[in-house]
């Protein structure tokens, strides 16, 4: 059950600097921990978040063991255009996530 | 010193030291929840829906609220209904008596009774991702609203075994929950505030599990904590501890899904 939180803005004026906030479910098992029968944990991360804007990447973040479950990005961009934001998560064992948001900008 | 004068300076010394042990209950215009003792940044994560992992728990409880299992191919929803409505201020009055079972069962137990009796579907795993986002989920639906446990002459007995339990001193740091969160509350354990051990927000998101938890989780910790012998999950001791703990924090709102260090 890949479930993700995003909160931005539906409106902005144009060159309004906006927040974006992203929160999405993952346990991010960081392989280095043993099972009670002292088998090693298989690492199963998210390495790579990235948000487009009307296809222009406006934020990446490499993501790597020591992120807690549950990663949570805030970041901010400048609304340039109406359109779409994407956010796109990828991880390991195949993990892929996709949300967007559409924001009017006046 | 005489015999006599010391036998009467130790009797004075254990009346003292059983004065200390038995310091009064917190009064209920000083409660307070564990989220006014936590730092600003992690007020804000709770406060913030979207930042809030709890509510990523919550919204799996909605999915299964409305998804068809066991036998009878009935979702909680088909009896339930929309659960906004129907399940408001039910997590504030748990756990509640059932007649059947002829004791308390805290909310977790009552959904597997009902997907045992009334889905026909296996009983879900205590601390199982799935019973502890329907929790959540029936749980969310009371945010805001005052704990109100129902004591009667059926409740009454289970509501003393909790509180005799609160109060009493077990392992090997022979040591009481009341001694912690009645008598030293706002003080520190190694870095961290104690609580009133008010459960106002369960299941809660906790940082340091990251994920979500029950109550009877948090309670074993505590008892692992003072070295004793901690109980299975469902046991009938942590039931009524936590029937206790919720009569002790009632009136106080419901924060579900809460986040707490």
């Amino acid at each position: 059950m890949a479930n993700a939180l995003i909160n931005a803005p539906d409106r902005a004026r144009r060159g309004e600097i906006i927040e974006i906030k992203t929160l999405i479910s993952h346990q991010m098992e960081t392989g280095y921990r043993r099972s009670q029968l002292g088998a090693r944990i298989p690492r199963d991360i998210i390495r790579l978040f990235v948000c487009t804007y009307n296809g222009t990447e406006v934020f990446r973040a490499e993501l790597h063991p020591a992120i807690a479950a549950n990663p949570f990005f805030v970041f901010s961009t400048v609304a340039t255009e109406s359109g779409t934001l994407t956010f796109q998560w990828t991880g390991d064992n195949g993990f892929s996530a996709t949300e967007t948001a559409t924001i009017t900008v006046d | 010193m005489s015999g006599r004068a010391r036998r009467l300076l130790v009797a004075l010394t254990i009346v003292a030291l059983a004065g200390a042990s038995f310091a009064a209950e917190i009064p209920l215009a000083e409660r307070r929840s564990g989220y006014e003792l936590m730092s600003r940044e992690t007020r804000a994560m709770q406060d913030d829906d979207t930042a809030n992992p709890g509510m990523l728990g919550v919204l799996d409880g909605g999915a299964l609220w409305a998804r068809k299992t066991g036998a009878t191919g009935r979702a909680c929803a088909d009896c339930h209904g929309e659960a906004r409505a129907t399940m408001k201020g039910v997590a504030a009055r748990y756990p509640a008596y059932d007649g059947t079972l002829k004791r308390p069962v805290n909310l977790e137990q009552r959904i597997n009774l009902c997907r045992t009796e009334r889905q026909q579907a296996p009983a879900l795993a205590y601390e199982s991702r799935e019973l502890l986002a329907l929790t959540a989920y029936v749980a969310r639906q009371s945010r805001g609203l005052p704990i109100d446990i129902t004591v009667d002459a059926r409740t009454q007995p289970f509501l003393d075994d909790g509180r005799a339990a609160f109060y009493r001193r077990q392992g090997q740091l022979n040591l009481a929950c009341s001694q912690c969160h009645d008598d030293n509350w706002g003080r520190k354990l190694a870095g961290n505030v104690i609580p009133q051990a008010h459960p106002t927000g369960y299941p809660v998101y906790r940082l340091e599990w990251q994920s979500l938890g029950s109550l009877q989780r948090r309670l074993r910790n505590c008892l692992v904590g003072i070295r004793a012998e901690a109980y299975e999950y469902g046991a009938p001791e942590l039931v009524d501890l936590e029937l206790f703990l919720m009569w002790r924090a009632r009136g106080m709102a419901i924060e579900t899904p809460g986040v707490r260090p």
